[in-house]
């Protein structure tokens, strides 16, 4: 079974990386662009077979790992 | 006194500050990042600058969850005294030992240079060889120093009297342009600036010396 976490920076936290490609975007000539918020994905491939355990396990492993929660917020998506 | 200098894949200030606690008159031991245990009797544990784990993940973030780190903590509740630098600031905030989040520079730059930061509060033993609004040179060499945290945190940090320094101008981005901060009993100092690149006249400056030498004497006392 496979899983896929999003990590993303919580609203309100400046995204510097994000604001750099939305000028760049810009630059390049892609008008209407408002924001960009740039993340990452993880995806993990797990022994478990069981969807919703293995859920529980992967968001355990953002709240010790994967995610700072002092400034990212993260889904966990079951494949 | 007792120093020990935590050392993880990609520390890279790690012999330097072995030097500047030794100069203070310290014994400094080094303790690799897959030890449980510190040293018996250790009065300080210093966590030096560089690249722990290739910054993967995030700064600070996978060296935070070593085993040493379990260590460390025991360390700062029994009261004993910790040094972050850079990277070692970053790997407090990640361990929760200290409040708030390090994320990338607001102008995306690497900046590699000599700051002048303010020493905001000398009610510390690492500050209280400074005067309170003394101007300090220290270098920096970091690309995620961008200091954050909540509106109550950071009421709390100044209330409390735990900003240690701030930097002279807009260096990074940071909130309050915060440079280091002290944890809540005033032992634990987290600070992106490098005193221990500037701790010997030979290196183009000594300001940082300072903060040593009364770390020293206070170790000794406490």
């Amino acid at each position: 079974m496979k899983a896929r976490v999003h990590i993303m920076l919580k609203n309100g936290v400046l995204d510097p990386q994000g604001e750099a490609i939305r000028h760049a975007l810009g630059t390049l000539g892609f008008d209407g662009v408002h924001g960009v918020r740039q993340g990452k994905v993880i995806e993990i491939d797990l022994a478990s077979s069981d969807a919703a355990s293995a859920e529980a396990e992967v968001g355990k492993m953002c709240e010790t790992l994967l995610a700072n929660t002092v400034i990212e917020s993260y889904e966990v998506e079951i494949l | 006194m007792k120093a020990a200098v935590l050392v993880f894949p990609g520390s890279n200030c790690d012999r330097d500050l072995a030097v500047a606690f030794r100069n203070a008159g310290c014994s400094v031991e080094m303790v690799w990042h897959k030890d449980t245990t510190l040293p018996d009797d250790v009065d300080i544990v210093g966590i030096p600058g560089g690249f722990s784990f290739g910054d993967y993940l995030r700064c600070g973030a996978i060296a935070a969850r070593s085993p040493i780190v379990g260590a460390l903590k025991s360390h700062v509740e029994r009261g004993g005294y910790a040094l972050g630098i850079c990277n070692g600031f970053q790997v407090l905030v990640e361990t929760g030992l200290l409040p708030g989040a390090l994320i990338r520079n607001a102008g995306l730059k690497f900046i590699c240079k000599p700051v002048d930061l303010t020493v905001e509060t000398t009610a510390s033993d690492f500050t209280s060889g400074y005067t309170k609004g003394q101007s300090v040179t220290y270098p920096v060499a970091h690309h995620d120093g961008n200091y954050i945290a909540g509106p109550d945190t950071l009421a709390a940090l100044t209330g409390e009297d735990r900003v240690a320094f701030r930097y002279g101008g807009n260096v990074n981005g940071s909130a309050d342009k915060i440079a280091g901060i002290l944890s809540e009993n005033r032992r634990v100092l987290g600070l992106m600036p490098h005193p221990e690149r500037a701790a010997d006249p030979a290196l183009g400056g000594a300001d940082g010396a300072d903060l040593f030498r009364s770390l020293a004497i206070a170790a000794v006392t406490a």
